[in-house]
């Protein structure tokens, strides 16, 4: 029974915080946002103590059911873990102490230092969100292009198509490698990466040993018949001793269905239990596996786009290349650099959230995957907020359209040797006719010859860096006018 | 499953009977039934002709325009799928078809189809009797590299090989008063470079065997033109207008640098000379309506197409040697055919009601007055200029243009013109890309300010992307 409920309430996390997470329209964030929210880390780097302290009791009541439940990462591996049919196959092994410690520690000492690169790495929500944005969400993209062109035959407008590009590759393939990487351990050992990389699950391992409720044996009826041991996913079950392993334990309840003679229970334990010793086996080929981030793989990814055939009525359009900015474009609402790499977790919801296909995972090595803006197909749009929006992390702080459109996220630059009014000698100034904040005006070229052809100037003070110039201007690969970021956003 | 198909049976002769019911008083007036069928299945033998008055041939009433024809990929939208191939074999089977059913004049030009026009024209025709069809063909002038003497000559040589043809049967000056300068252009083109005396005597060689010109734009080359005429210094056997019953009397309202059909078409019967008429559709925006204009023109005649009326507008003036139409699509080309085998010619009542009333209101919905014809494309700069304007038309037409924020409809308009807009052009080739270089402007026979209006539509898109009322029309 207990064992239904945790998987009914499972699915319905994992479904929600998936769609979440591939949903591209804007409109289930408002619904499902919290869950998001919930999750342990982001909370914890936003500082969001009603969701932490919530969690923390709830483990202190429940045991390790965030793992079992809220997390997206460990319930994936449950689903993983079970399409291997082969029975019994968990045994128990002791803990790998020293690995859990060192993983929390080295966590806690990139948030200290703001390696966002290493968190992002950690954070187990956030593997889960590469993994469902970089693998799941251009499958979905495509279902929905599929519907989209089957609409536009019968002239409805249902469903719209999006383009699906690939935004960074170093994201795409630790997307992969992780969920290579955790998907191997799943199907051998269930609960391996859980209980000895996931800082999280370590952090909440040792809250759970003080539970109020726990999985206990009755030794009195045990039979020693090791069906507890052998189907338990978390390998934390000894039923030689009789003693379950809190802080591995994710209270499943597969082992209280698993027993045919009752011996084991969820509940309040009469007696204290004795710890579990500790011996050191080999189950870190996982921890090395796992941080090989950069590895190259040869993934010729289909979701690289083809280069688009035109026909001869159309001039080919070159690819813009993006800007080679001083200072990375971070969103408005993440406040500064600094801000946005001591608070996210590289989650991907942002990123797959943005409508105008502004952000991007960084591949920036200290800021790698967190995300990062550029214009080339579309610019940070006046009436969209939607990243503030959804972002669980405090990384980007909620902000509304009015408060938007006087951050200064980035100035505008001109580059006159792109320029096409120099270059090719026309008219243009599509720079100054689109900028929402009037902050381009056009200009003779020569200051002292009115005839002169007119060139944009940027009026720093009123420029928000949302990069309609750098989007709409025609000089290709790199545009005449481009954005550099702002370390500290400021405002008009 | 035998059940079901009992069942299924059984059904139908309930269907059946009932129908046959139903159908029994319909059987007293069998015309009905095979008049319907006569708008489905055009008749052979039945076409409108009219006298070519100085060579006395009978023409068509119907022209075939060889600019718009099928290609391989031809699903609407998609226009940048593939390399727009045109279909061969349907081009061939739609000329049989048309020449069966009595059309008899083709125009093409150097220029169409990405210049592949005339070369599948050719293949065409090739299979059919030399005096089966008249064929009509344009010295065309879009780049100024043709303009020289050589070049020209290469032009109308090449035309001949391309066509597989020894004689042109009507030959153009083509788009006569476009450009910046209409007049300083025509000069250019056909005079200062003694093209004009090549053609005059390629004439009386009997090379080409009509000799006349199309016309856009600046008035002043109509005139002067006629002009040269009335001093004797040219014949000419026919001139091309554009003429509908919007532009009949609207022409200059709509752009005030055009001139209405109606002193056009009036200049050349003083003078006796045929018309042969462009654009009698507007490139198809006469045959798709505003859905109230429709129901407009279907509640006067239910049998009868909307585009029938402005074919049977245009075919009416006897004037008028024959009516090109563009049939991309061989159901464009059997209604049309329905239409003019025989023409039933207009009433004086029905004329003024479609100039008057039809076209007065037609005016008020502001489109564009694009007809799709391309000439001004490609744009250096990747906009697809004609797919903008036609999707804003289509929005305009269908209602889903709506400028105030606080509107019931503004949300579904909004979504229906922003998703639309993505599927019909793509993101990167849309008016917000147009820097207003303005080198498209002069190709245009519309003459209209393209940079301008791209503008205009893409502050409205800006607009309504932001939710917020969109700025007036002009």
């Amino acid at each position: 029974m207990l064992r239904k409920i945790r998987i009914t309430l499972a699915a319905l996390f994992f479904v929600g915080i998936t769609l979440l997470l591939l949903d591209f329209t804007g409109t289930l964030h408002h619904w499902l946002g919290w869950m998001a929210r919930v999750q342990f880390l982001p909370a914890v780097l936003a500082l969001n103590a009603v969701v932490i302290i919530a969690l923390l009791l709830l483990t202190l009541v429940f045991g390790r059911i965030y793992c079992s439940v809220v997390c997206p990462l460990g319930v994936m591996q449950d689903v993983i873990s079970h399409f291997n049919r082969r029975k019994n196959r968990f045994t128990h092994s002791p803990a790998l102490t020293w690995l859990r410690l060192a993983m929390l520690v080295v966590l806690v000492v990139a948030v200290a230092l703001g390696i966002g690169s290493l968190v992002a790495l950690l954070a187990p929500y956030s593997s889960y969100g590469r993994i469902a944005t970089n693998l799941l969400q251009p499958l979905y993209l495509w279902c929905n292009n599929g519907l989209a062109s089957i609409a536009e035959h019968y002239e409805s407008y249902a469903f719209y198509s999006r383009e699906v590009w690939l935004r960074s590759l170093p994201t795409f393939i630790i997307a992969l490698l992780t969920l290579c990487v955790i998907g191997v351990l799943a199907w051998r050992g269930g609960r391996t990466y859980c209980n000895t990389i996931c800082p999280v699950g370590t952090v909440l391992g040792y809250v759970a040993r003080f539970s109020w409720l726990k999985v206990y044996f009755d030794a009195d009826k045990c039979r020693s018949c090791s069906l507890c041991t052998k189907n338990c996913k978390a390998s934390c079950i000894d039923y030689k001793s009789h003693t379950v392993d809190y802080t591995r334990c994710v209270a499943c309840g597969n082992c209280l269905d698993k027993c045919k003679f009752d011996a084991l229970h969820y509940g309040h334990p009469k007696k204290q239990e004795s710890k579990s010793e500790k011996q050191a086996p080999a189950t870190d080929q996982a921890r090395r596996a796992f941080l090989v981030g950069g590895a190259i793989v040869a993934a010729d990814v289909a979701l690289a786009q083809a280069g688009k055939k035109v026909d001869g009525g159309l001039a080919v359009i070159e690819d813009k290349q993006p800007a080679r900015r001083t200072v990375p474009l971070t969103p408005p609402g993440s406040q500064s650099a600094a801000n946005m790499a001591r608070h996210c977790t590289a989650c991907q919801l942002c990123v797959a959230k943005c409508p105008n296909d502004v952000l991007r995972p960084s591949t920036d090595l200290k800021t790698l995957m967190q995300p990062t803006m550029s214009y080339e197909r579309g610019f940070c749009r006046p009436e969209c907020t939607r990243c503030s929006e959804v972002c669980p992390a405090g990384a980007i702080l909620p902000i509304d359209v009015a408060q938007k459109s006087g951050i200064q996220i980035g100035h505008a630059v001109w580059v006159r040797d792109n320029c096409v009014i120099l270059a090719d000698g026309v008219e243009c100034g599509n720079c100054a006719r689109h900028c929402p904040s009037e902050a381009i005006i056009m200009t003779p070229s020569d200051p002292n010859d009115d005839e002169s052809p007119m060139v944009p100037a940027v009026d720093r003070a009123k420029c928000i860096g949302c990069g309609a110039c750098e989007y709409v201007c025609p000089a290709r690969p790199f545009s005449a006018i481009y954005v550099e970021g702002n370390e500290q956003h400021s405002s008009v | 499953m035998k059940k079901n198909n009992i069942s299924r049976r059984n059904f139908l002769k309930a269907v059946g009977l009932g129908s046959a019911i139903v159908a029994t008083p319909a059987i007293v007036s069998c015309a009905t039934g095979d008049k319907s069928k006569e708008q489905q299945e055009p008749p052979v033998g039945k076409m409108t002709y009219r006298t070519n008055p100085k060579t006395g041939e009978q023409v068509s009433l119907l022209g075939y325009g060889m600019m718009r024809l099928p290609t391989v990929n031809q699903n609407g939208s998609a226009r940048e799928d593939g390399e727009n191939e045109i279909d061969q074999e349907m081009v061939n089977r739609q000329v049989d078809y048309a020449i069966e059913h009595g059309v008899n004049y083709f125009d093409t030009s150097p220029a169409y189809c990405q210049g592949k026009s005339e070369h599948c024209t050719g293949i065409a025709l090739a299979r059919h009797k030399r005096e089966e069809f008249f064929i009509a063909t344009k010295l065309s002038n879009f780049s100024p590299d043709t303009w020289s003497r050589e070049a020209s000559i290469a032009m109308f040589q090449n035309s001949l090989k391309e066509l597989q043809v020894d004689y042109i049967d009507y030959l153009l000056l083509h788009g006569i008063g476009m450009g910046e300068d209409g007049m300083e252009e025509y000069k250019e083109r056909y005079v200062s470079n003694g093209i004009l005396n090549y053609l005059v005597d390629q004439r009386e060689k009997g090379i080409i065997r009509n000799l006349g010109f199309s016309y856009h734009g600046d008035i002043a080359v109509f005139d002067y033109l006629l002009q040269m005429q009335d001093n004797g210094e040219i014949q000419w056997d026919f001139v091309q207008i554009e003429l509908n019953y919007l532009d009949w009397k609207h022409a200059k309202e709509i752009n005030e640098r055009n001139t209405d059909a109606e002193y056009l078409y009036g200049e050349l019967t003083k003078r006796h000379i045929p018309a042969v008429i462009m654009e009698p559709l507007l490139g198809g925006r006469l045959a798709k309506l505003p859905d109230a204009m429709a129901r407009k023109l279907l509640a006067r005649d239910p049998e009868h197409s909307v585009a029938s009326w402005a074919f049977r507008y245009a075919g009416t003036p006897q004037g008028v040697l024959t009516v090109l139409s563009g049939m991309t699509f061989m159901h464009h080309l059997k209604e049309n055919l329905c239409t003019y085998s025989p023409l039933k010619p207009l009433t004086d009542e029905e004329m003024r009601w479609l100039d008057k009333e039809v076209a007065d209101e037609l005016m008020s919905y502001n489109t564009i007055p694009c007809n799709d014809c391309k000439y001004c494309m490609p744009c250096p700069y990747g906009i697809d200029i004609p797919a903008i304007f036609v999707h804003y038309n289509k929005c305009l037409t269908e209602g889903n243009v709506i400028r105030e924020a606080q509107s019931s409809e503004y949300g579904k308009a909004r979504r229906a013109f922003l998703i639309g807009y993505d599927r019909s052009v793509p993101k990167l080739r849309q008016a917000d890309h147009c820097i207003g270089c303005g080198q498209c402007a002069p190709h245009c026979p519309q003459r209209i300010r393209i940079p301008h209006e791209l503008h205009r539509i893409a502050q409205y898109v800006e607009a309504i992307k932001q939710g917020q009322d969109a700025p007036a029309a002009e």
